[in-house]
């Protein structure tokens, strides 16, 4: 599904590689935690599997393609089979719950019934039926980021990308994010969560790779956030 | 494409950057009005062209006590010269009657002008007008009957080097506009583009194509071009209306100035439309690749 061979980033304004000679694989339908200090290349590692930036070195390959020879209007296609997630949710303010989740299908085109059916699905299964005319600043944290999950899902990406998605909630209302993507990883969607919380990696015993100053350092299965903590 | 949302985006960036859309327009409205001025003045020209120089290059003024034989030895030697293209005799009356047409907003000067005071003259055309100087070697001043040979070409041509001079002014400044509108199109476009960041970041993460994210700047910077067309068209007509046709109404009947057509406003609408539609959106474009992230 995802697969870097030696990747390596080096951003012009540091010294030091924000990513050095990284090499893993990820497969289809697993649930990987990434975890590390701020700056230890998380998010660049995100970045290039999205293609907003091209590695240094290396190759990159998502869902069998090769994100180096990937011609830019190519790119539209690739992000439209990966969903992102963030800390800071990233709705529309002036949309409504249903309208911000429908924005994602509407601005690739998708018909219009398709959009009536599929939008009242993914909210309920987020959760929020019921709250679909409300605005982003009537909801709570927990609230807004799963309008920004059914927007991330609700054209069934095989990839969900996760940038602390837990960073702004509370640990009760983390935990029932978490339960969220466990449920959306078990339809068969990867998932990649970039994240510091050590509960919930502890708890949850997946798939946990480490970087550290943008090396991997630790790649385990059913692991921990710290050894000994 | 779905229409009504790519116009509600165009709409909503329209009624964000009010007062840069007003200026954006205006600079544009302005810039094509004075293109559209320079075409017209360049259509002038022409048609002027074809008024002067195709009839009169050379007046034969004759004299005051100018004999018929004279006259007609003139006119014989005029229809003899291989030179001569064509020519007319105008007499006192006729050229008092033209002069009266000329300054009819003068009355003042046609009441001091005495019926005899213009003299009759041949009026000639020349096969090639540069060969002025072989017409008047041909007919001496003051002898013969003849009074004065004038070369009215010489004349035409300060008047029409005036005339591409304000074409060309006119063209130039319409340069400079173009250019000020250009970079408040750009700049407009940029700050449309910044104020809707959150949209287009999540348009580009879930995968809309970079025509369908640029698509709304692009139209809305045309649709702003489109208008300051329609307003440069406006002004042509409003300028046809309250200056050609009131101010120079007199010049123009009697034939000194062709008029300004409406054929002509209308043949040069769409070029301006074009060209505002056109450069508002290869502006947007250019800047969206330049400056911006979609």
């Amino acid at each position: 599904m995802i697969e870097l061979q030696h990747v390596s980033k080096i951003y012009p304004t540091s010294p030091r590689p924000a990513l050095d000679d990284v090499s893993m694989q990820i497969d289809k339908g697993e649930f990987v935690f990434l975890i590390g200090s701020s700056g230890s290349g998380k998010s660049t590692f995100l970045r290039l599997l999205l293609k907003e930036d091209s590695p240094t070195k290396g190759v990159i390959t998502v869902n069998d393609k090769n994100l180096n020879t990937m011609s830019k209007w190519q790119v539209p296609k690739l992000r439209r089979t990966m969903g992102c997630v963030f800390q800071d949710f990233r709705l529309l303010r002036n949309k409504t719950v249903a309208e911000n989740v429908a924005f994602a299908l509407e601005v690739i085109n998708k018909p219009q019934r398709t959009i009536k059916r599929v939008v009242p699905e993914v909210l309920e299964m987020v959760g929020l039926d019921g709250k679909e005319n409300r605005l982003p600043n009537e909801l709570s944290g927990g609230e807004q980021q799963r309008v920004a999950i059914a927007r991330a899902f609700v054209n069934r990406p095989l990839v969900l990308l996760a940038d602390e998605p837990t960073g702004n909630l509370d640990p009760e209302t983390s935990q029932d994010i978490m339960l969220l993507l466990e449920r959306i990883n078990r339809t068969g969607t990867t998932v990649v969560m970039a994240t510091h919380d050590y509960h919930i990696v502890d708890s949850m015993r997946r798939r946990v790779i480490e970087l550290t100053d943008g090396v991997v350092s630790r790649d385990q299965s059913r692991g921990v956030y710290g050894v000994g903590r | 494409m779905r229409v009504n949302f790519v116009l509600s985006e165009v709409a909503a960036g329209l009624r964000r950057n009010l007062t840069m859309t007003v200026a954006m327009i205006l600079t544009t409205g302005i810039s094509l009005g004075l293109m559209g001025t320079g075409l017209l003045i360049a259509n002038m020209i022409g048609d002027m062209r074809e008024i002067y120089y195709d009839k009169i290059q050379v007046s034969i003024y004759l004299a005051d006590d100018v004999t018929d034989e004279q006259r007609d030895s003139i006119a014989a030697q005029l229809d003899a010269s291989p030179e001569v293209q064509d020519y007319i005799y105008e007499t006192r009356a006729e050229a008092y009657q033209r002069f009266t047409q000329q300054f009819q907003e003068q009355p003042a000067l046609i009441a001091n002008t005495p019926e005899d005071a213009l003299p009759e003259s041949f009026r000639v055309e020349l096969v090639n007008p540069e060969r002025y100087p072989v017409i008047a070697e041909q007919f001496p001043n003051g002898a013969a009957g003849v009074d004065e040979v004038r070369d009215e070409g010489d004349f035409l041509d300060r008047l029409f080097s005036l005339l591409n001079g304000a074409r060309n002014g006119t063209l130039a400044v319409a340069l400079v506009q173009a250019l000020a509108a250009l970079l408040l199109i750009s700049n407009t476009i940029q700050l449309a583009a910044f104020n809707r960041r959150n949209e287009t970041n999540i348009m580009r993460l879930v995968g809309a194509s970079r025509w369908y994210t640029q698509l709304p700047f692009i139209l809305e910077a045309a649709l702003a071009g489109l208008i300051g067309a329609l307003l440069a068209i406006g002004g042509l007509v409003l300028t046809k209306i309250l200056f050609v046709d009131k101010t120079l109404a007199g010049p123009i009947k009697a034939g000194i100035i062709p008029p300004v057509d409406w054929s002509a406003i209308i043949a040069i609408s769409p070029i301006i439309a074009a060209a505002g539609v056109g450069l508002a959106a290869v502006a947007a474009y250019v800047t969206l690749r330049l400056y911006v992230r979609l």
